[in-house]
């Protein structure tokens, strides 16, 4: 045992701090050996009809520290958190947890054993208040009386230290925003005191002063004891709050263990992907000043979202929307796209205004929006790939109604194989593929269509580094070819780096407005929090 | 245990291995896969009946007889497939078939119809059961009625309009022409039953062929996707119970040619079996996945089955209790495959 641990330090110079976190034990002849670690997961396997999601992954995980996983859309981090947690079954391949073998046929007996999960997928209840979901499975009760003003108060309790005192506990969760369910999420998985506890890209939806409190929690309760497994695309928040990183790559461990800290970013893609990144972000293109305005929006104002809305688009312009998640900016898409009524204000496509509130005007005019929400909103889940890209283009596979299957299938098999969707073929069913890869697909479909005015919400969420690079590509070539693009996004560096021109919008109003290049990350983030931080 | 904690795994996966697997699987969760299973039943099912009831189940009349009884009920099916891949519902059929039946055959229809041509007792038919299902449309996609209720109502209000209009009088059909051309055979098949082939074709054909086809699935799969796609969702929605109702009409002008009759009570209970066919042949009832093939055999097993017992004698409630069986047991044989392959 002892042997090994020093193999892992000599081999990669891993930190004395791992050591001294590790639990060191004196066994009864009195020599020192370190104990198992909390999780030890040997030679997993985990197999789906045609694909096979895990084929042999290592990995362990010590008691009070950060572990993250990192691996390309697809390689199985979640699958093999699923399987951790109890929802899945491995078809091969031990977990040993505290040293003993361990089965956890469901979530429930992981739950009891001590490993809570927050799924990359929402797993909440709509139409059960937030305090009904904190508590599900494991309800606070007499005699089988719910106890619920005290289960009210620790929800609120558990919200309040996550920094969400304005989520009401009686709230349908079906009500909230993305965010405020993930943080829901996060207080349900806070609820079961675990001594383990998996977080599946839960930064996602955050906004970054929310992932700040996030990683507060996770400092409090590895201080605690509580080790932490950890996914996410994001370096910089690996390197912030990661101990070790462990890389999965087509199902199985490349790299385990490795100081979070100290191993380079080349070498981590290097690790995911096979090859090397050049440049995250494509050259931009200077937009011709008398480029023709394709998109103009003039006032536009909506009940309860936003108000005073100017916006104007022109062709091969790509305008990023910074903001804080709920600060309006994908309720102004929305609204210009028709799907949210207007109570205010116009909205012009090449000099034609549209009709207020509806979708079908937005859409004859040539627009296109990418929702946010990839599984209410943009997927037919049982549905073919090939299907979910075509769906709003039909009309140009169809000869007098009839479709070309063919043509259909070629053309998203084109777009697939530039976005890297794994596993490929467009036969496949969407719910199979991982969160980011269904992203590709609800992204293929607007970038199949040929729009005047591409609105995308949220384009990468989720999705890798190696493939963002692509989509960024992709969103550029578009712009070349007169498309007026507007990109919402959570990522600072991404509405930068992508963006001509970027509006920064704070409570309903556009706070800012100007070239991309002409300001950086931290006054963006300064106007985006602006009043908020306090 | 590995000394070593770099594992680097070979560049390239096992995918022909992955191929292989996934080639049979697809297979076996493809719809000629799910339509195995109800291949298996019908034949099941008829081998009961030649033992049973021998040269009276297999004689080249008994089963024309029970093709003509599944034609009308299959038109219906058909079209419930639509509405049922589109996420919705219909309750009303029964009653639409029964109101375009008796309004198809009162007086005044079957004296215009003698004075012209016998095609106007199946344009009015068509015309009563279209709009029936226009309403029903208009009511759920434009006016947000549930469904479930909306053609609840629907066939209460048709039923009681079909009996004020025939005074529950069962009509009796006397139209040169009309008896003739549906009475007659091509090469030797009755003409219900080559509507009914023809339905269905065209059925499958607009359901995976068409434009229109593929925004059922995508209306049934998911309704606010399909309409941030550019779908207009109420107008598909209002088009399918249409083309229900249109369904429904044609089986009435059918059930008028088999029984010479319009009446308050033509097509009882056909809801009940038309939703049955529907979902043992495969289509998901909450929308997005559907199947014509395998509603043409749920309705197939179905007939076949009250034929072999009415062969044998049995009681009603016996059909009754053995068709509640066969659905449970096909619904859950279903999903077997369904997971199986993986969907
Ligand atoms: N329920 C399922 N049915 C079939 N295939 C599945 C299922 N769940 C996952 N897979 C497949 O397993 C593989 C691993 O998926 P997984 O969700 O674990 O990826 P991931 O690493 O979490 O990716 P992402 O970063 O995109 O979330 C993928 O190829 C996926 O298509
Ligand atoms: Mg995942």
């Amino acid at each position: 045992m002892a042997q090994r641990l020093l193999a892992h330090g000599g081999l990669n110079g891993e930190l004395a701090g791992a050591w001294s976190r590790a639990r060191v034990l004196v066994d009864g002849s009195g020599r020192m050996t370190v104990a198992a670690p909390l999780l030890e997961v040997r030679g997993l396997v985990k197999r789906f009809p045609g694909v096979v999601a895990l084929q042999g992954v290592d990995f362990d995980v010590r008691a009070g520290e950060v572990h993250c996983l990192l691996g390309q859309n697809g390689a199985g981090k979640s699958t093999l958190i699923k399987v951790l947690s109890g929802a899945h079954r491995p078809d091969e391949g031990e977990i040993r947890w505290q040293g003993e073998i361990a089965e956890f046929g469901n979530p429930t007996a992981a739950m009891r054993s001590g490993v809570a999960a927050m799924y990359q997928e929402l797993d909440l209840v709509a139409g059960l208040s937030v305090a009904d979901n904190v508590f599900l499975g494991h309800e606070l009760s007499t005699m089988g009386f719910t106890r619920r003003a005290e289960a009210r108060r620790r929800t609120r309790a558990l919200l309040d230290r996550l920094g969400h005192r304005d989520i009401p506990p009686d709230r349908d969760v079906g009500r909230l925003s993305v965010a405020h369910q993930q943080v829901v999420s996060m207080a349900r998985a806070l609820s079961l005191d675990s001594k383990l506890l998996i977080m599946d890209e839960p930064s996602a939806v955050l906004d970054p002063d929310e992932v700040r409190v996030l990683f507060g929690v996770i400092r409090e309760l590895t201080a605690q004891g509580v080790a932490v497994v950890y996914i996410s695309h994001r370096m910089a928040e690996i390197r912030e709050i990661g101990d070790r990183v462990t890389v999965l790559k087509d199902g199985r461990t490349v790299a385990a263990g490795l100081p979070a800290r100290e191993v380079r970013t080349s070498e981590l893609i290097g690790l995911m992907t096979g090859r090397v990144l050049e440049n995250v972000f494509p050259q931009r293109v200077p937009v011709a000043q008398e480029a023709a305005e394709v998109l103009v929006v003039r006032g536009l104002a909506a009940d309860g979202g936003f108000s005073g809305v100017d916006l104007t688009v022109r062709a091969g312009e790509v305008v990023g929307l910074a903001g804080l998640v709920g600060s309006g900016r994908s309720e102004i898409l929305e609204t210009v796209y028709g799907a949210r009524k207007a109570t205010d204000g116009t909205v012009e496509v090449d000099g034609r205004r549209l009709r207020r509130g509806s979708v079908g005007a937005a859409v004859r005019a040539g627009m296109g929006l990418c929702p946010e929400e990839r599984k209410s909103q943009g997927l037919l889940l049982d549905q073919a790939v090939y299907r979910n890209i075509t769906v709003s283009s039909l009309s140009s596979f169809a000869r007098f109604g009839f479709l070309d299957d063919r043509a259909e299938r070629t053309r998203s098999n084109r777009l697939t194989e530039a976005l890297d969707v794994r596993p490929p073929g467009v036969d496949r069913v969407v719910r199979g593929l991982s969160g980011g890869n269904q992203q590709k697909v609800v992204l293929a479909r607007w970038l199949l269509r040929e729009c005047r005015v591409l609105l995308l919400d949220e384009p990468t969420r989720g999705v890798d580094v190696g493939a963002r690079s692509e989509i960024y590509e992709l969103i550029r070539d578009l712009a070349a070819r007169g498309v007026a693009v507007v990109v919402v996004s959570s990522d600072v560096e991404e509405v930068l780096g992508l963006a001509d021109r970027v509006l920064v919008v704070r409570e309903g109003q556009v706070v800012h407005s100007g070239p991309a290049d002409e300001i950086d990350e931290s006054r963006v983030l300064d106007l985006v929090m602006e009043g908020h931080a306090a | 245990m590995s000394e070593d904690t770099v594992v680097t795994a070979p560049d390239r996966p096992a995918t022909e291995k992955n191929d292989a697997r996934r080639g049979i699987s697809a297979l076996l969760g493809s719809a000629a896969g799910r339509n195995t299973g109800l291949v298996v039943a019908l034949v099941l099912l008829c081998l009961a009946g030649v033992v049973t009831a021998g040269d009276r189940f297999a004689d080249l009349d008994n089963v024309l007889t029970i093709l003509r009884l599944a034609a009308v009920i299959g038109v219906v099916s058909v079209g419930m497939t639509f509405v049922i891949t589109g996420g919705g519902i219909d309750l009303s059929v029964g009653a639409i078939v029964a109101l375009s039946s008796v309004w198809a055959t009162t007086l005044a229809t079957q004296g215009i119809a003698n004075s012209t041509h016998w095609i106007v007792v199946v344009f009015t038919a068509l015309a009563v059961g279209g709009a029936c299902g226009l309403v029903n449309g208009v009511l759920i996609a434009y006016g947000r009625v549930v469904a479930f209720i909306a053609t609840l109502a629907s066939l209460a209000a048709a039923r009681g309009l079909a009996e004020i209009i025939s005074n529950r009088r069962t009509q009796i059909l006397d139209v040169r022409g009309f008896t003739a051309f549906f009475d007659a055979s091509v090469l030797g098949v009755p003409v219900l039953v080559v509507i009914f082939a023809v339905v269905a074709a065209a059925g499958w054909v607009l359901l995976n062929r068409t434009t229109f086809g593929r925004r059922t699935f995508a209306v049934g799969g998911n309704p606010e996707a399909a309409r941030l796609a550019g779908i207009d969702v109420r107008r598909h929605t209002a088009l399918l119970y249409t083309l229900l109702g249109l369904c429904c009409g044609l089986a009435a002008v059918m059930l008028i040619a088999r029984t010479t009759t319009g009446s308050a009570t033509h097509g009882g209970l056909y809801e009940l079996d038309a939703i049955a066919a529907v979902v043992i042949g495969g289509t998901l009832l909450s929308g997005g996945r559907g199947t014509i093939a395998g509603t043409v055999f749920g309705v197939l097993i179905f007939t076949t089955l009250s034929n072999v017992f009415t062969l044998n004698n049995l009681s009603i409630s016996a059909q009754a209790v053995a068709k509640g069986a066969i659905i449970v047991v096909a619904v859950l044989l279903q999903q077997r495959l369904a997971r199986r392959s993986g969907t």
